[in-house]
């Protein structure tokens, strides 16, 4: 049987090695990772949904494949599991809030799709801060999930259960999706790579919308190779969506193993000010490290990052309050019966969303309305494209840009519930990223004294993620020898 | 107060202000947004994917087809192309509007700045559009016809996501008449130009009006209230007629209008307050996130234009000019394409546009109007009619005759020279045919001969 399989230490090419090798089915690892993933479930609370039957018939065909001899497909047998805010067929999409609870979609997305034909298999639905609103996942309505490095702290969010998934080892691979930061904080408080690929890279069809404009899907996984594996295959224009890009996806893998001697890193000064000693002397150290891999390191601005959370909480709020109009109880969100239809509106969305969604849906509808538009959506607006210009001025100078994930280690669950405007201060490096659109990511770079997981924030210009996989790699390899 | 043409003491007094919002629906294949069919009275959410129910993660992808549709209206209706538009969100309630938003455009509109001329009793008028923009239609909410009706209402989402062009008139219009020929004339422009089929009675082409009225000489327009639900022609003038005098009746009583959605109602033939200004909705409009900016490059501009179709204007005028035809005869031949289409085709057989015109407007059009026909699907192919008008010309047959053999080619499909050698019906005009028939009919006859000759009187035809 499997249970000797070393689930948190596969990787997509030692499942390979396994599978040609005949250590283990794919079909045995597929259920060996559901069994460790309903385990640890009940310490960590990362899943919403099992997708037994699918994982044993995706396992299934890849096990028929190596029967038959066939070449295997690059993600064969991978356990990977998916954030419960990218729909999946036949398979329950929740978004962690009560008006979807119930929710099958009867398609799937095209980031799911791409990996299930290149043979991952599906084991769960994660869960995650509700409509992806959060960050500390603990804005799910079927509960938080807790860190797997520190079960009384939060993972981060919203991709909470993504990254918990990863680092805990039930998952090889996960989705997530990162509209302010939601893979990469939850990314740097678990120890996992995190992955946030430039706008348009990635097919939104099926993510299911929080805020169009800045809303992508990521990867997250246990090394640099397998979330640029990852990203190699959901990359690429999807005549499904619109605002997919036609640019070429780069061979990530060899761009990647180019050694990173004389490239050029600007070290953004607001990232640096007011950063707790401990993630700043740990960051401190992997710059160091940077410098002696060959790197050119020098201080850059990025002048407007102090406007980045006021103007993502216009942004973001406005596009939800108009995206999350749907759920009214009407097709497929669960209803609450009223006398009238305003009623029927009123109770369904009263019972369905959390306090959160319901903060930001309110605040984007004031935004949007007539005589306020100009004075904060066009305002915002127009801070997004600064915010975007300081990306494209420091990049006319250097190759990537170096910063703190987050300003803090994973927090206490509850210790921040009753304070939003703390809890939103925790994107606040990851805010500019999504408003710029440029790739950026996080990859691990060392601990806190309490043992607590810090990531390092690599940004890179657009549609250039080789080269931000260049320096992770590189980093990576030169950290973990 | 009754819905009945305006009194001529009001006009006197009052000049009347509309502008039209009139809605087309393209005649795309499927949807604006998603792949699903268009089509009317198909069972019940039966052409309906997840982009048109607006399932959580579906996307909007715009078509091609429906951009060029609009494009080619927007063109007829003399109006510039902007190079760089964009969809915006228009955010309300509703159960039929399935995503909580319908997709339009906003303040950067596929066109604008054009015009249609209408004919009024005094000449041609320029009635100025102020816009031609696209957006996805909503389903249909369905509240009687079920058991439990009086407790549910029902939603079809067939028709959710059906692209439509909304042309914005400027407040050109001075009467309902002109409002009525407004409408005529962008119904007919959109059936030429085969970017709709305008079935009203599909509601392929809807209209709402703002109406005001002023004291004529009045430099301001007065307050204006929009009114809706004109679904046909007749109901667009007796609602502005009611609506006219309503104003009117008010002012004259000291009240003052507001500004207000008002509902016309086809029963009572009145208009119904709906919302006030101040309940009007906030539609919290924003550039649509999830569709890229609509480019409209000059070689695509340019191809479309060089496929355009004449239209009905510049086809009359033509006639006219070609065929020395009345205009009010040529008008009548473009009222549509398929009419101008066949006197085209039968004047070019028979070589005479002005007789032929004749033919097709009186006795051809007495006979399909008789049997309900369209024109389009005239048993007499417009070569068959050609050829009769050409045999009248060339004096083989007379215009007594040819009246008696158009109904047979109704009736047969064929053609005139047919039934004449079938039925004997040639009027002969060859001199020595006649002699010889003459000479044969005395021959066989010689009593009778015989007798007028003694008689020296002509024979009576009795």
């Amino acid at each position: 049987m499997s249970t000797n399989i070393a689930l948190p230490s596969l990787t997509i090419e030692s499942i390979r090695d396994g599978l040609r090798r005949k250590e283990f089915s794919a079909t045995e690892l597929a259920q060996a990772a559901l069994a460790f993933a309903e385990k640890e479930n009940s310490k960590t609370n990362a899943f919403l949904t099992f997708s037994q039957e699918r994982a044993l018939r995706s396992a299934a065909r890849v096990d028929d494949d190596i029967a038959r001899g066939l070449d295997l497909p690059p993600l064969a047998g991978v356990p990977l599991a998916v954030k419960d805010v990218i729909v999946t067929r036949g398979l329950r999409t929740t978004c962690a809030s009560r008006i979807l609870e119930h929710y099958v979609p009867p398609y799937d997305a095209t980031a799911v799709v791409r990996l299930e034909a290149e043979g991952a298999v599906i084991i769960g639905k994660t869960n995650c801060d509700e409509f992806a609103m959060g960050s500390s996942n603990e804005n799910s309505a079927f509960g938080p999930v807790r860190n797997p490095k520190a079960l009384d702290r939060v993972p981060g969010g919203s991709s909470g259960g993504s990254a918990a998934a990863v680092a805990q080892g039930t998952a090889v691979l996960s989705l997530g999706s990162d509209t302010g930061g939601s893979i990469r904080q939850p990314a740097s408080f678990c120890g996992v790579v995190g992955v946030t690929p430039t706008y348009g890279r990635v097919s939104r069809f099926g993510l299911v919308a929080f805020a169009s404009s800045l809303d992508h899907i990521g990867p997250f996984a246990r090394t640099v190779e397998d979330a640029a594996t990852v990203l190699k295959i959901i990359a690429g224009r999807d005549e499904l969506d619109s605002t997919s890009a036609f640019a070429p996806v780069d061979d990530y893998h060899a761009a990647m193993k180019h050694p990173v001697e004389g490239l050029k890193i600007g070290l953004p000064k607001e990232y640096f000010e007011g950063l707790g000693s401990e993630t700043g002397s740990v960051i401190g150290r992997a710059i160091e490290q940077l410098k002696k891999l060959g790197c050119v390191v020098r201080e850059i601005s990025l002048p407007h990052t102090k406007y980045a959370l006021s103007c993502y909480y216009i942004v973001a709020t406005a596009e939800a309050s108009s995206n999350l109009a749907r759920y009214d109880g009407v097709r497929y969100s669960s209803r609450t019966d009223g006398s009238t239809l305003i009623d029927v509106y009123r109770k369904t969305r009263g019972h369905g969303f959390g306090a959160e969604v319901k903060r930001r849906i309110m605040l984007g509808t004031y935004v949007l309305s007539a005589g306020y538009y100009d004075a904060y959506y066009r305002k915002a607006q127009q801070v997004r494209n600064l915010i975007a210009r300081d990306f494209t001025n420091a990049f006319a100078e250097v190759d990537a840009i170096v910063a703190p994930v987050s300003p803090f280690t994973a927090f206490k669950i509850g210790e921040k519930v009753d304070d939003p405007l703390a809890m939103y201060l925790s994107d606040v490096y990851t805010l500019t990223g999504d408003l710029s659109g440029v790739p950026c990511m996080s990859v691990p770079c060392g601990e806190s004294a309490e043992g607590l997981p810090i990531g390092l924030q690599i940004f890179a210009r657009h549609f250039d993620e080789s080269t931000m996989f260049r320096l992770a790699y590189n980093y990576e390899r030169s950290v973990k020898s | 107060m009754s819905a009945t043409a305006l009194a001529e003491n009001v006009l006197a007094k009052y000049e009347p202000v509309i502008g039209l919002e009139v809605h087309v629906q393209l005649a795309t294949k499927t949807k604006i947004f998603c792949s699903c069919a268009v089509e009317f009275g198909a069972p019940p959410n039966t052409l309906v994917c997840p982009v048109c129910l607006g399932l959580p993660g579906a996307l909007p992808v715009l078509s091609r087809q429906a951009v060029e549709l609009a494009i080619s209206a927007a063109l007829a209706l003399r109006c510039h192309i902007n190079p760089f538009s964009r969809f915006a969100r228009k955010n309300y309630f509703y159960p039929d509007l399935p995503k909580g938003y319908q997709i339009s455009q906003y303040d950067q509109p596929l066109a604008e700045h054009g015009a249609v001329n209408i004919l009024t009793p005094s000449g041609h008028k320029r009635i100025g559009v102020t816009r031609v923009h696209m957006e996805d239609d909503a389903g249909k909410s369905i509240h009687d016809g079920f058991k439990d009706s009086d407790r549910y209402t029902y939603v079809d989402l067939n028709r959710s996501g059906t692209p439509l062009i909304e042309i914005v008139s400027e407040p050109d219009m001075r009467s309902p008449d002109e409002a009525y020929s407004y409408l005529t004339e962008i119904k007919q422009m959109m059936q030429y130009l085969g970017v709709s089929d305008c079935d009203m009675e599909k509601g392929q082409l809807r209209c709402d009006a703002n109406v005001s009225v002023r004291l004529r000489g009045a430099p301001k327009f007065g307050t204006k209230a929009e009114v809706k639900n004109l679904n046909s022609f007749r109901f667009l003038k007796m609602a502005l007629e009611y609506e006219i005098e309503r104003q009117v009746e008010l002012i004259e009583s000291g009240g003052k209008v507001v500004q207000e959605t008002r509902l016309y109602n086809v029963e009572t033939g009145k208009t119904v307050g709906m919302r006030s200004k101040e309940q009007a909705h906030d539609y919290r409009y924003f550039p649509e996130p999830d569709l890229v900016p609509l480019r409209v490059s000059e070689h695509w501009l340019h191809e479309i234009q060089s496929r355009l179709p004449e239209l009905p204007a510049g086809r009359r005028e033509r006639f006219v000019r070609q065929y020395g035809l009345r205009e009010y005869d040529a008008e009548v031949l473009t009222l549509t394409r398929a009419t101008g289409d066949y006197f085209e085709t039968a004047a070019k057989v028979s070589g005479d546009g002005k007789t032929t015109a004749n033919w097709v407007i009186g006795d051809l059009m007495g006979l399909l109007k008789a049997a309900g026909i369209d024109i389009a699907q005239s048993p007499i192919p417009a070569a068959h009619l050609g050829e009769l008008v050409a045999l009248i010309g060339k004096g083989e047959l007379s215009g007594k005759l040819a009246k008696e053999i158009l109904p047979r080619m109704f009736e047969t499909g064929d053609s005139p020279s047919a039934i004449m050698d079938r039925e004997g019906l040639r009027q002969i005009s060859d001199t020595a045919s006649l002699e010889k028939i003459i000479a044969d009919v005395l021959a066989a006859n010689p009593k009778q001969v015989e007798q007028l000759r003694a008689a020296k009187q002509p024979c009576s035809a009795s």
